[in-house]
């Protein structure tokens, strides 16, 4: 009976997204804006409303986990491939938390998007990319899961190339799609290895096998690899894409080109976290590899730190929240390399709350200056976008992990987790996690700051005098409804579900969906220290993280609201550092010349030398050629006089005799 | 009732008549006319095959709706048709296909109107044909005969180069069947009769297969087409018509790799196994090299064909995996994904490749341009166009939820089983193939309106919408639930396996 239920509520969950979608997207001209957003949002709203009624029923009333397929979606000799669906608490987790930043951004689009000639496309498109993304946390399988992936890449695609005349637009793109790719590449690679050794792509019986995989060793060219180790990894390649780990970062900044309400739902809450997801949600695989956590340790910490400091010299306000979000998602992986899966869903979590409503923020802030985004031509805003204002520093408060704030509760519990581990490079991924905590307060209050604070820099493009200031008001209802909904999760969520999430032992949350292998269980060692999250909140500064975090927003105050020149100051005095990170590591520059020209280069030489010179010119017209001149010289032969002929004739008859006689 | 027609016959030969009638009622002045009785033709031919997958058995390999008639009784020449598992599902591709051209050609053809309906019907019959054939000589003569449509619709409707397109055309593809012939006579001569399946059980010795397999091996590789024998393609592609280039992609490419399974595999099963790692080896350059030749091209016609090249190259790697994947684990069963995959890659190939190329004959038809550079900003003038396109243009790419992705995903899965530097390199197009694909979008439809050409656009009518309606259904039908699909495959494909796993040694 439940289980129908829950079966129901699933089904109405991922497929009232793309009703909404269908329908805003294919009459959406004929049916008009208005109707478009509101069938796209009474669909979201149904999804959420059955998110929330999975949730009630797996975290409150425990039914069991519900696993089914739903019909065979082909089989081809032993294999069998299944469309299914499974319902258990990290599912349940990660779909209410879709469907309500989801919901929210659908909301804030209608203020955002107003006006826009593809309004109707806009709404059609995000419902499209949550249905996908429920398809990806609800699937019980890697076909699922891929199909998930692989869709919500394409909507990300299409959104970023939303306003596609933009040259910029149409390059970020397909960049991101293209590096989403690479990612791919490994991912589909890693099923095929899964397929290989355990005969079947369904997550149950996958994890059921692992186990008594874990010795089984594969000869790839003559080294000898643990398969697990292989799958393990190849599979994080393709995490590493969708969730903007280095090298595979470089398509999130340029992400920025599509609409605030896209950067804020895709490129920061939901889809980008879905590695972090496909992680925990492995974790039976991952757990036994201590190779494959150790890299997704070192990886996700290393980007932790060294991406987040990019935002320091950044002035797009977007790109800088961009920063922030590969930095958090460094934080997550990090996490999940400790075997802290609980923690990085949790972090996942209360990230989506408040780094939505960092975008959303910062996309009220672009809609009142006329699509301004650079952060040196703003200034002073608090005074004309109060609660714009308001919003963005509890944003910026739970981002920097101050208590009570939710970001305080999930990334203290990561930091401390990966104090205590002892997975090979846990040390390096320690410091680089506590100079994260100094760094992310650091811009994020840096752009605060420059955005609502200091003198006024808004410049009128055209008339290059300041703007009247009757000019800049607070935006429309429907965009300040979602900073509002979205504040009070950054607020209270880490207190109230930080017990548990994370502390609450074998009863915790996502008990079920996860696996700690024992010796990699550094999470229990902190339970016994805990007392509640108000005791957390409380001795909070007796840890380094808090301390670091208040001096990045000391540090920032002084740059840039009492000191500014001290800004000029230490850029003058650290020139390499400040070009280092201008230049983003040389990422960019490196690919640009290896990859795309180098790969440019090869094309063009493979068409002009293979292709036209050796096997067109050569081989082919060539025989042609060799033909028509074989012809000629033959043709001479034939030269119709009856003497050449006899003579040859009578050659060839002593030829005959000689040979017959001799 | 219709159980006992002869079907197959019906399919062949009615598209043929139809092509006469459609030449005698035509002529340019009643254009109409003879428009609405091939589309009337074609309809009746889709709705033949329809009875040919209802009728058809899914539970046998052996061959249905079997014809015989003896023909030449002289030299033993028979009139067999006959379909199983893996031929009638292409069959159903063929009628399919000309639906579509001759709908495509509604708006666009004006010159010679009827000839040029007629020529696409009458080389449906002879397709068809090629994929029913049982008696090795009809199929010769079907194989060759429907090069003769081909060349004229490249040599009448073609652009500028086209008569250096259709000899090229011509010579390539005749000259890799005339050894064919060798080895269909020399197998006549062995088993005393021209029936497919009597080849399969000859006795040949292994300098006998490999020859034999060779023979083949030219006739075949020309047409899927596999590298270095590839040229003749992006040429006749280029000149060719829409509806030409429609019909080579979506169909002559298949009937070799159908060669590959109806002939070389199970009739030369131990060269087949010798000579794999060469098979292999050319289908990974034909999916790396050649994709990688598609991203340099300056030409949209030109960019489509190699990539169409390039997804072929996955179907031959699909149908010839089978001796290392069984060599490996000794398990046939882990053998049937490689074929299957090759199998479905054949039939989607057809929606990605051939949607492609007539959205571009859309485009070419308003713009009379070939080259990327004179697109541009064609998604602000032409939104319905560019949403369809872009849908093929994923398809094209492999994207789940679309057909182009059910063969790839099976055969890269199965390539990991033959070999993990297999499986890598075939993974490659994963990326390659959206670089290009990508990138030509991107310059095409994405940015600033190029020209006033551009501008002055108009996006596409009802018909044009019908079309790719069709073809878009079908792209998602196979995506979302390719299992009816492969439940046609998979005895037939079963019995392929266990016919070319064996030794005549």
């Amino acid at each position: 009976m439940i289980v129908h239920h829950i079966q129901t509520a699933s089904l109405i969950c991922i497929l009232s997204p793309l009703l909404g979608a269908a329908i805003s997207g294919l009459a959406g001209k004929r049916i008009g804006n208005r109707a478009s957003h509101t069938v796209a949002i009474v669909g979201l709203a149904i999804s959420f409303a059955a998110a929330i009624y999975l949730f009630a029923q797996v975290v409150l009333y425990k039914v069991p986990v519900y696993n089914a397929d739903l019909y065979l979606w082909g089989g081809s000799g032993r294999f069998s491939f299944h469309a299914g669906i499974l319902v258990d608490s990290l599912t349940t987790v990660m779909v209410t938390t879709v469907t309500f930043v989801s919901l929210l951004v659908h909301v804030y689009s209608i203020g955002y998007m107003r006006g826009d000639p593809a309004y109707h496309r806009f709404f059609s498109y995000m419902s499209l990319f949550t249905f996908f993304m429920l398809v990806l946390v609800m699937g019980n399988n890697f076909l699922m899961l891929f199909f998930g992936w692989e869709g919500v890449g394409l909507v990300s695609y299409l959104l970023i190339g939303f306003w596609f005349e933009r040259e910029s637009a149409a390059r970020g793109s397909m960049k991101a799609f293209i590096v989403n790719r690479v990612g791919d590449f490994g991912f589909i690679l890693g099923i095929a290895v899964v397929l290989a050794y355990f005969g079947t792509l369904d997550y149950a019986q996958v994890f059921k096998q692992a186990p008594s995989l874990a010795g089984e060793i594969v000869d790839i060219s003559g080294t000898q690899f643990s398969v697990i180790t292989v799958m393990a990894l190849l599979l994080f390649v393709g995490a590493m894409g969708k969730s903007a780990q280095i090298p595979l970062h470089v398509w999130l900044p340029e992400s920025m080109e599509g609409p605030t309400p896209i950067s804020a739902l895709i490129h920061a809450a939901t889809m980008v976290t879905a590695g972090v997801y496909m992680v925990a949600r492995l974790s039976p695989l991952f757990e036994f590899s201590e190779v494959a956590l150790s890299v997704v340790l070192v990886f996700g910490a290393t980007g932790a730190l060294f991406l987040g400091m990019l935002a320091l010299v950044e002035n797009d306000i977007k790109r800088v929240i961009a920063y922030s979000t590969m930095s958090q998602l460094g934080y997550m992986m990090a996490a999940n390399g400790v075997s802290a899966f609980s923690a990085a869903i949790f972090h996942l979590m209360t990230h989506a709350c408040f780094k939505a409503l960092l975008f959303l923020a910062a996309g009220s802030v672009i809609v009142a200056l006329h699509h301004q985004q650079d952060m040196r031509k703003m200034g002073g805003l608090r005074k004309y976008l109060p609660i714009t204002y308001i919003t963005f520093l509890i944003g910026a408060l739970a981002l920097a992990a101050l208590p009570p704030f939710a970001g305080f509760y999930s990334k203290d519990a990561i930091i401390e987790v990966v104090k205590q581990a002892n997975t090979p490079g846990a040390t390096y991924a320690y410091y680089c996690l506590l100079i994260g905590a100094f760094v992310t307060s650091l811009y994020i209050f840096r752009a605060f700051f420059m955005t609502f604070h200091g003198e006024e820099r808004m410049v009128d493009d055209q008339n290059e005098h300041k703007h009247g200031h009757g000019e800049i008001h607070e935006s429309e209802y429907f965009i300040l409804l979602p900073l509002v909904l979205l504040a009070i999760p950054s607020i209270f969520l880490g207190f109230m579900m930080v017990t548990p999430m994370l502390y609450s032992g074998q009863f915790s949350l996502l008990g079920s969906s996860i696996y700690v292998a024992p010796e990699f269980d550094f999470m229990t060692a902190l339970v016994t220290h805990y007392d509640g999250p108000a005791y957390m909140a409380l001795t909070a500064f007796m840890h380094p993280p808090f301390w670091l975090s208040v001096l990045g927003i000391l540090m920032a105050w002084c740059f840039y609201v009492k000191y500014p020149y001290w800004a000029t100051y230490t850029r003058k005095y650290m020139e390499i550092f400040y070009c280092v990170l201008k230049n983003k590591y040389g990422f960019d520059a490196f690919n640009d010349f290896f990859f795309v020209r180098g790969v440019r280069g090869i094309s063009q030489f493979f068409y002009r030398i293979g292709d036209v010179k050796i096997i067109d010119d050569c081989m082919v017209n060539g025989t042609g050629r060799a033909i028509s001149h074989m012809s000629a010289w033959v043709r001479k032969l034939q030269s119709g006089y009856l003497y050449h002929y006899v003579f040859v004739m009578i050659l060839g008859l002593f030829a005959f005799l000689a040979w017959v006689l001799l | 009732m219709f159980a006992d027609w002869p079907l197959l016959s019906l399919l062949i030969w009615l598209p043929a008549i139809g092509g006469v009638l459609v030449l005698f009622v035509g002529g340019d002045k009643h254009a109409a006319r003879a428009r609405f009785l091939a589309l009337f033709f074609s309809l009746l031919n889709m709705f033949f095959c329809v009875l040919a997958y209802i009728y058809f058995d899914n539970h046998t390999y052996k061959m249905q709706f079997v014809e015989n008639i003896t023909w030449i009784p002289a030299y033993g020449i028979h009139y067999a048709l006959g379909v199983d598992g893996i031929s009638l599902p292409l069959i159903f591709l063929t009628a399919f296909t000309t639906l579509l051209v001759i709908l495509a050609s509604w708006k666009t053809i004006h010159q010679k109107v009827s000839q040029y309906l007629a020529t696409f019907l009458i080389m449906q019959g002879m397709v068809i044909g090629v994929f029913a054939a049982l008696d090795s000589l009809l199929f010769y003569i079907f194989w060759e005969g429907m090069l003769i449509p081909m060349y004229l619709s490249i040599g009448i409707w073609g652009s500028e180069n086209r008569s250096y397109a259709a000899i090229k055309f011509f010579l390539f593809t005749f000259m890799g069947s005339a050894l064919m012939l060798v080895a269909l006579l020399y197998l006549r001569i062995q088993v005393n009769s021209f029936y497919i399946l009597d080849f399969y059980e000859a006795p040949l010795s292994m300098t006998v297969q490999v020859l034999i397999f060779v023979a083949f091996l030219l006739a075949f590789a020309v047409k899927v087409p596999m590298w270095p024998v590839h040229t003749w393609l992006p040429d006749a592609h280029t000149e060719a018509p829409a509806g030409g280039s429609v019909v080579l992609a979506a169909l002559m490419l298949k009937m070799g790799a159908y060669g590959f399974l109806r002939f070389s595999m199970p009739i030369t099963p131990d060269a087949s196994r010798a000579l794999d790692w060469f098979m292999i080896t050319l289908s990974l350059i034909a999916v790396v090299y050649i994709g990688m030749i598609a991203i340099a091209q300056k030409d949209m016609k030109k960019l489509i064909a190699y990539s169409s090249v390039s997804h072929m190259g996955f179907v031959t790697l699909g149908c010839f995996m089978l001796y290392i994947i069984t060599a490996k684990t000794g398990n046939v069963l882990d053998a049937y994904m490689g074929l299957e995959g090759a199998m479905v890659q054949m039939i989607s190939h057809a929606f990605g490749s051939g949607a492609m190329f007539l959205g571009f004959g859309m485009l070419y038809e308003r713009l009379h341009t070939r080259l990327i550079s004179n697109f541009g900003g064609i998604a602000k003038t032409m939104p319905i166009f560019s949403a369809f396109f872009i849908i093929f243009a994923l398809s094209n790419i492999g994207l789940p939820g679309t057909s182009g992705f059910v063969g790839e995903f099976m055969i890269i899965l199965s390539a990991f089983k033959a070999n993990f530097w297999i499986a890598f390199s075939a993974a490659l197009t994963l990326i390659i193939g959206a670089v290009y694909t990508l990138w030509m979008y991107k310059r095409v439809f994405y940015g600033t309106i190029a020209n006033e050409h551009v501008a002055a656009l108009k996006d596409i009518g009802k018909l044009e919408i019908l079309i790719f309606s069709l073809i878009t259904i079908t792209i998602f039908g196979i995506g979302l639930y390719p299992a009816p699909l492969l439940d046609m495959f998979h005895v037939s494909v079963g019995h392929l396996l266990e016919l070319s796993l064996r030794s005549k040694l």
